[in-house]
């Protein structure tokens, strides 16, 4: 069985995926896992996942184009340009 | 060649990696196999000359040092394997191609280990032309490869330090240590100057092509001799090549590096070759049993 080993390196950070390691099942996984990513100490935690138990999720499709909810939707240039002429300030 | 493929050539030409259950074209696939099936090979291949030396290091230190080294190297060809596994040709297969002689392994592990200052000299020269070759690897257009690549590299930068150790420690004792890194050093150049492959041009090179690799092979050679040859110098050891100098244009000249000799050594002809892949073969028939019960008791 493969199983998927995510690694933290300290703590507070994210699980990042650090690769693979096959086993007949998880007792086992864990110990491969932790003589792969473990022994030095440079691991925080690890998760580590059997392979059919990750669901991969691709594609996320933006047919409306929705930029009112990204930053690139807001170009303040112009307008802030604007707004400081009618008030007759300059850039702090 | 199809549009998909071109398309394919493109992204990964423009720095686009690819995941393992991405669409790729099957001489991609095929490329990534042989390779990283060479470099696992390698990896397994490549600590049995130090395992000689375990039982014999000089001191406790050594000896825990040099099994916590044969542990990395290992561990290493198990992450590879892995890669080349879901690559789509299982580790059995592979291991069983290694024994029968139908794949490759890199030609510095095809030669004896003779006398403690090979040790020295393969950890630190040998396995610095390996993280090398390596380090180009993290940049690999397959990025699975590429992400064991940064913990690969990560251990082998200690395997440098521990040989670099093992010499200096020799170069500050007696005369007869000194002579016994040199006379290593003679032995190991050859291996060394041919461990990167022809100056084939990148341009002409398939795993370049592909992003495989993202280095020339002379490229990684000049690099080479770059970091470590001002290193070996600076010990009072002489380099066994009377062509070797620095150019003006930082270019390093060289004797011709003996190619056919390294056609010999990794399509099966080097000194110990034989007895290496028998002893690998022994192993893999004498351990059969422990597969055996853990899986069925897994089961």
């Amino acid at each position: 069985m493969i199983f998927e080993v995510f690694r933290q390196e300290r703590r507070g950070q994210p699980f990042a995926h650090a690769g693979s390691v096959d086993a007949p099942d998880l007792e086992f996984a864990e110990a491969w896992a932790r003589e792969q990513y473990g022994r030095r100490q440079e691991s925080e935690a690890l998760w580590v996942v059997p392979r059919e138990a990750v669901r991969e999720v691709h594609d996320f499709p933006d047919e409306l184009n929705k930029t009112y909810h990204r930053v690139d939707g807001y170009s303040l240039k112009a307008k802030l340009k604007e707004a400081r002429e009618r008030a007759g300030t300059a850039a702090p | 060649m199809d549009a998909r493929t071109q398309e394919f050539v493109e992204y990964v030409q423009g720095g686009g990696q690819v995941e393992t259950g991405d669409w790729m074209p099957d001489e991609y696939r095929a490329k990534l196999i042989k390779f990283i099936e060479m470099h696992g090979n390698s990896e397994l291949m490549g600590v049995l000359p130090e395992r000689e030396w375990i039982l014999r290091a000089p001191t406790l230190q050594r000896k825990l040092a040099l099994t916590a080294k044969v542990q990395d190297e290992v561990g290493h060809s198990q992450l590879i394997y892995r890669v080349v596994e879901d690559l789509g040709k299982p580790r059995a297969a592979c291991l069983q191609d290694l024994v029968d002689g139908k794949s490759k392994f890199h030609n510095v592990f095809h030669y004896p280990t003779k006398t403690w200052g090979d040790v020295g000299v393969i950890a630190w020269l040998v396995d610095a032309a390996a993280i090398i070759s390596q380090k180009a690897l993290l940049k690999c257009s397959y990025a699975p490869y590429a992400r064991i690549m940064k913990k690969i590299c990560w251990e082998e930068s200690f395997h440098i330090l521990h040989g670099r150790d093992v010499i200096l420690t020799l170069m500050n004792g007696k005369d007869e240590q000194r002579a016994l890194v040199q006379e290593a050093l003679d032995r190991w150049w050859g291996p060394l100057m041919t461990f990167h492959g022809t100056a084939i041009a990148a341009d002409e090179d398939p795993m370049v092509y592909w992003r495989i690799k993202s280095q020339g092979n002379e490229e990684a050679r000049q690099q080479f001799l770059d970091g470590y040859v001002p290193q070996i110098w600076e010990l009072g050891l002489t380099v066994p090549d009377t062509e070797l100098r620095k150019n003006d244009d930082g270019v390093w000249e060289y004797s011709e590096p003996d190619w056919d000799e390294l056609k010999r050594v990794v399509t099966g002809h080097g000194p110990m070759t034989a007895e290496r892949l028998e002893f690998r073969r022994r192993l893999l028939e004498q351990e059969a049993w422990v597969r055996d019960v853990v899986l069925a008791e897994a089961a």
